[in-house]
């Protein structure tokens, strides 16, 4: 029998069938698209991390109070005995470091922001001039903090392109004076948009000068310090000096935690693909109903055309004549069902990418090459016993019944 | 061409043996026009399926054109059934999904022959079975007559030399049964061997030699 007419055969087959065909093929089809649309979901969680992390900024070195036994866990979640405060003169040591380029001690705190009779509740951040390098960030109208001693403060501010909407509407904004609390910071600058970063959506915050916010909370403790490396490469560097810097600051103790970006990222990394992996072959088990479903379809049909398969027979099929035709027949459906279940999880990632825009949806290539195959190795071994069945049977029997 | 030496067939019911065929000894010339006849149950089907080779006797020896084929395997059977036999049966066996003209091609098909000679030998045998303006049609869009001419066409596409047909009339009108055996009897002429089972006697009577079989013995061989 020529390859040709298999194929054409097992077409006809499955046009004579359609019910039956279409029935499979949605089955597969839609094993496919979980694959797809789940694998793209976790792939595009992972990528929107790893660039909520990336545009923290590069070479970006983070120093918190406490000691985590766990390095490279989530900053939130750290675990630590009560440590002891890292404070601004810590912080201003690091620059001894020859790795270290710049560094921005942080307090972070929620303020009630007022102008006039509009009231905000914000987080209010406290930090240095450096803090807009140090974080990459741009500035959308008039400058940033000064530069300057950090244990003094001018009673300046630099607020988010939100809050200044929300504060004043259309009205222009530099200049103009704003109270938190009990303090009154004249506006010299508005953060450009950027949206969401790690948990702060940096539309929202009111940025002021570090010895401002340390009254303002009234507190010496830093919540962290931002530092960043010289380049790529000193960040191991910077890592090994900050935490020997601190040790003999505080008296021997390593009471603190530094996270790089790239723990961090890795981390993430890691977690996410194992996830993305877990939910992918949890929806492979579809594929694997729709393989036993084509094999009850394949038995069914063993009985169903008994009188074709013992014709066949008498016409001069040998049993491989018989099983290539079944084999075939799964195959097409098989390839078939990957097809629209990749066009459909294609455009299902596509509909939720329309939704949530922030997100980068795509499917792995490890996903779309694997959901295809599995449904074809699927299909294909479920298709043994029913082929071999056909393949074995006695035509004589197969013809006589009518 | 054709020597059945012995043939015994016994078929296994629960404890019983049900003998089908007991010691048939026959000898058929190529070209040769014969009828088998017999009471139901006698065993004139299953003569014609091992003479099809579809069934292996239990014992005996099968000789087709020189050749024994008693030992032979089942892919060497399925070669010699697509290259040198064909069937007609009483429920023509169409595939119901395939049209007139692609169930007539099935077995040139199954034996892998080019797409360009099919269409030549197609073109023929649906000139010489009258089916051309049927070519297209599926077999519920048939007639009973058409359907049987559609499997001897089928039967005949490979050239076989041997033509079995198990009550070909057995399932259609007298007059539309006259027509299938005068499309047989033409494969006679052509040098064909043509084997009959019929319980008609009229149309038993047709062929040169006839056969009848009682209780899976051959009781009677006349020939004219
Ligand atoms: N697969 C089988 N299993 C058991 N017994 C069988 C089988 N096939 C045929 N037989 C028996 O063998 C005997 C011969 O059967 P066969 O079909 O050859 O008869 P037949 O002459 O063709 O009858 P009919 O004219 O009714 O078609 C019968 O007794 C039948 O019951
Ligand atoms: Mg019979």
């Amino acid at each position: 029998m020529r390859f040709t007419d298999l194929l054409r055969f097992a077409w006809q087959v499955l046009g004579g069938y359609r019910t039956r065909t279409l029935l499979i093929l949605l089955a597969m089809g839609i094993g496919v698209a979980a694959v797809v649309a789940v694998s793209a979901i976790g792939e595009g969680a992972r990528l929107y991390v790893v660039n909520q992390f990336g545009s923290l900024g590069t070479n970006l070195v983070i120093v918190l109070p406490g000691r985590s036994e766990t390095a490279g866990a989530m900053p939130g979640v750290l675990m630590g005995k009560t440590p002891r405060d890292l404070t601004l003169d810590d912080a201003l040591s690091l620059k001894r470091s020859p790795s270290v380029l710049r560094i921005a001690p942080l307090i972070v705190g929620a303020g009630d922001v007022r102008v006039g009779s509009r009231s905000r509740e914000t987080p209010v951040l406290g930090t240095t001039a450096e803090f807009i390098q140090v974080r990459q960030m741009d500035i959308g109208q008039g400058r940033f903090l000064p530069p300057g001693d950090p244990r003094h403060s001018q009673p300046v501010c630099v607020i988010g392109a939100k809050v200044a909407a929300e504060l004043f509407g259309p009205r222009p904004v530099l200049g103009e004076w704003l109270r938190i609390g009990d303090r009154r910071f004249r506006i010299v600058g508005v953060l450009a948009r950027q949206g969401q970063s790690l948990g702060f959506n940096t539309d929202e915050i009111v940025v002021v000068p570090l010895a401002a916010a340390q009254a303002l909370f009234n507190t010496e403790a830093l919540f962290r310090v931002l530092v960043e490396a010289k380049s790529r490469e000193q960040i191991v560097n910077a890592k090994q000096d900050i935490e020997e810097i601190i040790r003999l600051r505080h008296e021997g103790e390593r009471d603190i935690t530094v996270i790089t970006q790239d723990a961090v990222l890795e981390t993430f990394d890691r977690i996410l693909r194992a996830l993305t992996l877990a939910v992918g072959g949890i929806a492979a088990i579809s594929l694997a109903v729709a393989g036993i479903l084509i094999m009850n379809v394949m038995l069914i049909a063993v009985t169903q055309r008994r009188k074709e398969i013992g014709l066949l027979k008498a016409l001069g099929a040998t049993g491989r004549h018989i099983r290539a035709a079944f084999f075939t027949e799964a195959v097409m459906l098989a390839l078939g069902g990957a097809a629209c279940g990749l066009a459909v999880g294609k455009l299902g990632q596509l509909a939720i990418g329309q939704a949530f825009p922030n997100i980068p949806f795509t499917a792995p290539w490890w996903a779309v090459v694997a959901a295809p195959l599995t449904a074809i190795v699927t299909s294909v071994l479920f298709t043994v016993v029913p082929a071999k069945r056909a393949a074995m049977l006695d035509p004589v029997m197969a013809l006589s019944k009518r | 061409m054709i020597r059945l030496t012995g043939i015994e067939r016994v078929f296994r019911v629960g404890d019983e043996e049900v003998h089908a065929l007991r010691g048939v000894d026959l000898a058929i010339e190529q070209g040769e026009y014969l009828s088998i006849m017999g009471p139901s149950g006698s065993g004139k089907s299953t003569l014609l399926n091992v003479l099809g080779l579809l069934d292996r006797p239990n014992a005996g020896r099968y000789e087709l054109n020189g050749r024994d084929v008693t030992g032979l395997g089942d892919d060497e059977l399925a070669r010699v059934r697509r290259e040198a036999i064909g069937f007609v049966f009483q429920f023509f066996h169409l595939v119901p999904r395939l049209t007139a003209e692609q169930n007539i091609e099935l077995p040139m098909v199954l034996a892998g022959i080019e797409p360009a000679e099919r269409r030549r030998r197609l073109d023929r045998l649906l000139a010489e079975y009258g089916l051309e303006a049927r070519a297209g049609h599926r077999p519920d869009q048939l007639s009973g007559g058409q359907c049987q001419r559609v499997a001897i066409a089928r039967a005949m596409s490979m050239g076989p030399t041997l033509i079995l047909a198990d009550e070909p009339t057995g399932n259609l009108d007298r007059h539309t049964g006259q027509e299938v055996m005068a499309v047989l009897e033409r494969v006679h002429h052509e040098g064909g061997t043509v084997a009959i089972v019929t319980h008609d006697p009229e149309i038993g009577a047709r062929a040169h030699r006839r056969i009848r079989l009682v209780d899976g013995e051959v009781v009677e061989d006349k020939k004219e």
